[in-house]
């Protein structure tokens, strides 16, 4: 009953508080009447239940509305029990103890059979379980913490502070850009000027005339946003498998990143870049699980990257050669999973004007139609096709499964031509079998007879055959469970160092000019180090460090009427805590590396020793297993600079 | 007055009879103010207002019988008497009497318990409210009793055909319809009283499908901001349910103030004579206050700015009493460096930036500023030697004060309160920002210190024997070095705390919670000293005064309280408001209270007298958020409607409209000079607003407008100067640091 009561209670007050008319609404009779049989009060006249439910109504809706009023003044926007508790008490009614619930609404919802029910859920609990289950954590005490919302109007990009810019807005920037209004600002035009101080301020009153034109879009990162963009890529491609994954959980679920989309995106476009020449298999899968984190990010607008990031997965599916060995190595693993990364971006940002995914049908066609095409790329082609989903498998996959039969046949059956064909072959077959066979399933009215089989798709028919049986009865049991969401790395760990000074470099030197530390301090200008001087490296933090000095000496947000808030005051203290493995990390990375690096070509250069020698082969290689992945014209890779494979000179 | 009655009432002796009592009569009728500008009504009965208009009629009579009995049977021997003295005696004793009372609070609030006893009760029995009777509602009793009830609600008892109630409310809105547009929009006003009332009417003889039909035919017409209160009325349906209503009661007891211009009114009256429509002529003179002025029918948007309160507009009159709304002269504090007036000066340029000039500033501060009260009007404690100390403490930050402006916005220093888990309900900063304190939904108050300085208390009493007391540093040896942290709990309630004040000098805490009471709290021994009971429903809110000392606190009960720390019972009990005092200010120069409250109007209380000297009406919602300017002439007041309202104290008017937030606004403040107004809100966001220009852009000339109504332009957006929007954080308090730097703080609800 008390159940009953606090429900209706709450959802009586929300729905006041959701301003719905609720003039009429009044409890059925019958919930009198089960009510009264429940006390024992049997065959209640239909006048008393009337009586009784019009009387209920108007007192719950009393006491629902001065719940209301308790949790106006608790400033929060959830009604719980316990307002309700309180608005009992000043009506001098006993508070109804003992229902003090964490979930929001406490009941179930439940219907069938035309009934439907709400119930309480209360499970059965066995005592010795309570017992023996251990502790749970002591919640946390209340805490107070200090940020900056606001430094002298302008809003600075720190985690504390909401993401400067929602999705939306950063769609509306992308593609309406004359009405680009700066992030942490409000829309209005007055309050633009403000940061930029007098100048501005001048021009205020005469900008509504103006014809509005384009502003420079600025990407500035401050020191924080940097120092993650490090660590995050870091993470992401070191060797350290738990840092990975937070590095890519943040990646994922961070909503403040946008404005370091640009370059995750260059970073990722360009590793594959590099580690396609370079064969590094280990390397290519992390970074393709970047693309995924940052396609599970919610509050990233990707569509603007896109130009970049769908070449790179691209070229992770259909690459000629992913690895070193590849007789051993499963980069057919990446294979799949950029390919599920592939038919994921086709869901989601395929438009009628970009035409995504009829683009990439295409591309994997043409090149799966290539006679010349190795098993490898043709690997890919079939697997990116078949996870565009069953109507591309049916239209494009089945009618070609018999020249295909044909073709795997000849590797299979014929003279043992080559090792690798072979394999590759047989994961071809494996995976024509995995995809179509479900799909065959469906569109195919039983019975399975092998003959039929073999006469409509030729070699693989029979294999089919029994497949498409199993997918039956697996289809029957309901189990059919694919796990496509994780890519778990069945090669063996490639012994490769990341150097990790290469890619601390990658951000900044390469756009020297969008980095603005808030001291007015300017970066050092882009130069190519030289790789035996630790100097330059170290120049190039040198700013963070006087400017951290500076500050250290003030501490972290205490009271602020002491001190006058500053940009540096409130940025800095937290580099000076993260500096420190910044400064470490330079020398790590020198003499594990016998490459030069020119600062402004290397997102990640890792290479095995082993390896330098057959690299000027690989990389004369690098061009045409580009091309062979680059899609249309509109979307092909552009590069200014040669690969490279042109600067690079192993020692 | 005049006006009013000059259409309504032909005899003009009839009406000077009527003012006088009406002056003291307020005291008996729990609107105490309301009654003060009585309802110049001819009709026979004035039920509704019993008790207080002018005794004589036999209604009247009956209702302070029934008084009477119930409070013998509470066995409240001195408030009957007191009543029965006041009832008996003739109307010139009772105003001397009143005076007397006042005066004699004037004296000696504060100084000797014994006078301010007495002084209390008869404060008390004189809105025939104790709040130490047992009785089941003590501060809504007169409006509760039974007798009282019936009274009241006897008005409805007129007998008309209930299926003609329609027909004349579709009557009178053909009329209104039909009228020029000039007059439509003040007729219009008419609508929603006369519905309610109606309605009301119908339910009370229990023509429950009638009043049903009544309702669902014309309630979607009503003005939206009525939503709330239509509500309630729809979920009235019958007559017992009248009878506990607290709102429908309000609704009955006061009448309904409209402004109409005398065009306007004339031409109802016309109509409604015409039409021999009783019905509503009468409803309309019975339950509707009618203020009349001279001169041009107000607009739409003049009648929609103003509107919106449960009961209506102010009256003018309401608004017409003097206001010392300047400021007390700062004492004279000896100085390393020069005394200077700093507050004073605000809006005349920038007075700290030339302290070397001693000679100026010291003249300057020893003139009187004609708008501030006498420096003894209400008696304020003396300086302290540590207060003098903090004084030249904040003039020294004062000197470091950034000047803000539009081009020159504060920084913005949030702080949030982690793992709360929306259970944060008050905050509040002291003056210097040192400390930061927390009211909770579990009860718990709990103290951080912001500086590096910790909290720590003073030793117990056997330890504190072993100190030297002559030795210079005896207030730090008295500290208890082992006790220090960085935050104390404090322990003693047992409801949701939702006030929070600091005293000024930082010695102690009030605060106020759900179980009735308010705790003054000790920050030297951080434990509790006093439980104030008073108000035995939840106290919503409660300030000190920016002297310290007296403090002030609102609640559930509709009454707002005025208490002095070394008090156990309040000094003056503020009693109008129609629903809850949800938040109460103090003037910066102590001398006035201003109270938000759920009925929609912000009233603003002279402390020496009791008196209500401003209503403001106007916001749509309830009022939670209200802050004076520093330099103490306006008022800004937040509500759950999102708007800030900006009010002129001195002529009693709306002079400004903020829009932006979307949602409550739980907290105002105006930067140290006034410059700025920050407001911070349900919707995850502290807004700043051009305070200055807001203020400047006055015409003053339309102050003297008959309508009481200065011409509001739509230049929130020009006046709003940045928004900035925290991370899933309400923002519940807002503080400027005497250097200008805002501290906002809240609960992190993720």
């Amino acid at each position: 009953m008390e159940h009953l009561f606090i429900n209706l209670c709450l959802f009586l007050a929300m729905a006041e508080e959701r301003r719905q008319k609720q003039c009429s609404v009044i409890l059925p009779t019958e919930s009198m009447k089960a009510m009264a049989e429940s006390v024992g009060v049997a065959q209640l006249q239909e006048e008393s239940c009337v009586t009784l439910s019009e009387e209920v109504s108007y007192r719950i809706k009393e006491i629902a509305q001065d719940a209301l009023k308790f949790m106006h003044h608790g400033k929060r926007r959830k009604l719980t029990t316990s307002d309700i508790d309180n608005a009992l008490k000043l009506k001098n009614v006993e508070p109804l103890y003992g229902f003090q619930s964490q979930e929001f609404i406490p009941f179930r919802f439940a219907s069938g059979g035309g009934r439907e029910l709400h119930f309480y859920e209360e499970k059965e609990v066995d005592l010795s379980d309570i017992i023996n289950t251990p502790l749970p954590r002591v919640p946390l005490d209340v805490s107070l913490k200090a940020h900056w919302l606001s430094i002298e109007g302008v809003q600075p990009a720190i985690p504390e502070n909401p993401p400067p810019a929602p999705k939306e807005q950063q769609k509306i920037e992308s593609t309406e850009p004359l009405k680009v209004v700066k992030p942490g600002q409000d829309e209005e035009g007055t309050i633009q000027g403000k940061g930029q101080g007098a100048t501005n301020a001048d021009g205020k009153g005469k900008d509504k005339g103006l014809i509005r034109l384009k502003p420079r879009s600025t990407h500035e990162l401050s020191v924080e946003q940097q120092l993650y963009y490090k660590e995050i890529t870091e993470a992401c491609v070191g060797s350290c498998e738990a840092k990975r994954a937070e590095a890519l959980q943040s990646i994922a679920t961070d909503p403040g990143l946008y404005q370091m989309l640009p370059r995750f995106s260059t970073f990722i476009s360009e590793g594959v870049r590099v580690n396609v020449v370079q064969n590094n298999l280990a390397l290519l899968i992390y970074l393709m699980r970047m693309v995924k984190a940052l396609m599970d990010n919610p509050t990233l607008y990707l569509e603007k990257y896109l130009h970049e990031l769908i070449p790179a997965v691209v070229t992770c599916i259909v690459s000629k050669q992913l690895c070193l060995r590849p007789d051993v190595d499963n980069h057919w693993a990446l294979r799949d999973f950029a390919a599920r990364l592939m038919a994921q971006s086709c869901k989601t940002f395929s438009t009628t004007t970009n035409n995504i995914q009829s683009r990439i049908t295409k591309t994997f066609t043409k090149s799966w139609l290539d006679d010349k095409t190795q098993w490898t790329t043709r690997y890919g082609c079939i697997a990116g096709l078949a996870e565009l989903g069953a109507d591309v498998i049916k239209t494009l996959i089945l009618p070609r499964l018999s020249v295909e039969g044909a073709r795997i046949k000849a590797v299979m059956e014929g003279p043992v031509v080559s090792n690798i064909d072979k394999i590759g072959a047989d994961h071809v077959q494996s995976l024509l079998l995995k995809h179509c066979a479900s799909v065959i399933a469906k569109i195919r009215p039983q019975p399975d007879n092998v003959e039929q089989y073999r006469i409509d798709y030729g070699y693989l028919g029979p294999m089919l055959c029994s497949h498409v049986m199993k997918a039956r009865t697996q289809a029957a049991l309901q189990a059919q469970q694919v796990n496509r969401t994780t890519l778990t790395i069945t090669q063996p760990r490639p012994t490769l160092t990341v150097s990790q000074g290469g890619l601390s470099g990658s951000a900044g030197p390469r756009t020297p000019s969008i980095i603005k530390v808030p001291s007015s301090l300017t970066l050092m200008s882009p130069r190519p180090g030289t790789p035996s001087q630790p100097s330059p490296p170290a120049t190039k933090y040198i700013v963070m460090a006087t400017s951290a000095g500076a500050a250290s000496t003030q501490q972290v947000i205490t009271i602020s009427s002491s001190q006058s808030p500053s940009p540096v005051t409130s940025t800095v203290p937290s580099v000076s805590s993260t500096l420190q493995p910044l400064v470490k990390l330079e020398p790590s990375g020198g003499p594990g590396l016998t490459s030069s690096r020119p600062l402004q070509k290397y997102i990640v250069v890792s290479l095995p020793s082993s390896a330098s020698s057959s690299l000027e082969t690989k990389s004369s290689v690098l061009p045409a297993s580009i091309s062979s992945t680059s899609l249309d014209a509109g979307m092909k890779l552009e590069r200014s600079e040669s690969p490279g494979a042109s600067t690079q000179s192993p020692h | 007055m005049a006006a009013v009655q000059g259409s309504l009432v032909e005899s003009v002796d009839k009406k000077d009879i009527k003012t006088e009592p009406s002056e003291d009569g307020g005291g008996n009728n729990n609107n105490a103010n309301d009654g003060k500008i009585l309802s110049p009504s001819p009709a026979p009965t004035t039920p509704a207002e019993g008790n207080s208009t002018a005794a004589g009629t036999s209604v009247d009579q009956q209702t302070l019988l029934a008084v009477l009995q119930f409070l013998k049977k509470n066995k409240l021997s001195e408030s009957v008497d007191i009543l029965r003295r006041e009832a008996g005696l003739p109307e010139d004793s009772l105003d001397s009497k009143g005076g007397d009372s006042s005066g004699e609070a004037t004296g000696d609030a504060g100084r000797s318990a014994d006078a301010d006893g007495a002084d209390a009760s008869s404060l008390l029995s004189r809105v025939t409210v104790s709040s130490s009777a047992v009785a089941p509602a003590p501060t809504k009793a007169p409006s509760e009793d039974q007798p009282d009830v019936n009274v009241v609600l006897s008005a409805y008892s007129q007998q008309g055909d209930p299926a003609l109630y329609e027909v004349y409310y579709k009557g009178l809105k053909k009329f209104i319809e039909s009228v020029l547009d000039c007059h439509r929009a003040e007729l219009s006003q008419v609508f929603y009283p006369l519905f309610v009332h109606m309605y009301l009417e119908l339910v009370y003889n229990s023509h429950e499908n009638e009043a049903k039909a009544f309702f669902d035919k014309f309630s979607g017409d009503q003005e939206c901001y009525y939503e709330d209160d239509l509500r309630v009325l729809s979920s009235l349906t019958k007559k017992e349910h009248m009878r506990g209503n607290e709102t429908l009661l309000d609704f009955r007891t006061s009448k309904f103030v409209l402004r109409i211009s005398r065009d306007s009114y004339q031409l109802l009256k016309r109509h409604l004579q015409e039409r021999q429509n009783n019905q509503i002529w009468n409803i309309i003179q019975e339950h509707l206050y009618i203020d009349i002025f001279d001169g041009m029918p107000r607009s739409k948007n003049q009648i929609d700015a103003m509107s919106g309160s449960l009961a209506g507009e102010a009256k003018r009159e309401a608004n017409k009493a003097k206001v010392y709304y300047g400021l007390l002269k700062e004492p004279e504090i000896e100085l390393p460096l020069d005394d200077e007036d700093e507050e004073a000066e605000n809006e005349e340029g920038k007075p700290k930036k030339k302290k070397p000039k001693k000679d100026s500033m010291g003249s300057k501060s020893k003139k009187q500023d004609p708008n501030a009260p006498s420096q003894t009007r209400i008696p304020l404690p003396e300086l302290k030697d540590s207060d003098k100390l903090d004084k030249i403490m904040y003039m020294k930050e004062a000197t470091k004060r950034i000047r803000l402006g539009p081009d020159n916005l504060p920084s913005i220093c949030f702080y949030s309160f982690l793992n709360a888990y929306q259970g944060l309900t008050a905050v509040d900063f002291t003056d210097d920002s040192s400390l930061i304190a927390g009211g909770f939904a579990d009860s718990t108050v709990r103290v951080w210190s912001v500086t590096p300085k910790k909290l720590r208390k003073v030793k117990s009493a056997a330890d504190l024997n072993l100190i030297d007391k002559e030795s210079d540093d005896v207030l730090e040896r008295i500290m208890d070095e082992k006790t220090a942290s960085e935050s104390k709990i404090l322990y003693g309630h047992s409801g949701p705390v939702y006030g929070i004040s600091f005293s000024p000098d930082r010695n102690y805490l009030l605060s106020s919670s759900e179980d009735g009471t308010i705790r003054l709290w000790s920050l030297q021994t951080f434990t509790c000293l006093v439980g104030y009971k008073g108000h035995n429903y939840p106290v919503w809110d409660t300030q000190f005064s920016p002297h310290g000392y007296y403090f002030v606190s609102g609640g559930h009960d509709r009454v707002a309280r005025l208490w002095a720390t070394d008090h156990y019972q309040p000094l003056r009990m503020f009693s109008g408001h129609l629903a809850d005092v949800t938040c109460t200010r103090f003037h910066p120069n102590s001398n006035y209270v201003a109270t938000g409250s759920s009925d929609r109007t912000i009233r603003l209380w002279d402390v020496l007298s009791g008196n209500c000297v401003r209503i403001f009406t106007g916001h749509k919602g309830p009022i939670h958020a209200l802050a004076f300017s520093p330099n103490g002439k306006f008022l800004a007041s937040g509500a759950t409607d999102g708007r800030v309202l900006l009010w002129d104290i001195g002529h009693g008017l709306m002079v400004g409209e903020l829009k932006g937030h979307t949602d409550t606004i739980y907290s105002l403040k105006f930067s140290r000079d006034g410059e700025i107004l920050a407001s911070g809100s349900m919707d995850n966001t502290v807004r700043l607003w051009d305070a200055m220009k807001a203020f400047d852009d006055l015409e003053t000339d339309d102050f003297t407008a008959a309508t009481g109504y200065i011409h509001l332009q739509d230049n929130s957006q020009e006046l709003l100067l940045g928004t900035y929007t925290s991370k899933s954080t309400t923002v519940i308090h807002l503080h400027f640091t005497r250097r200008n730097l805002l501290l906002t703080a809240g609960s992190y609800n993720p």
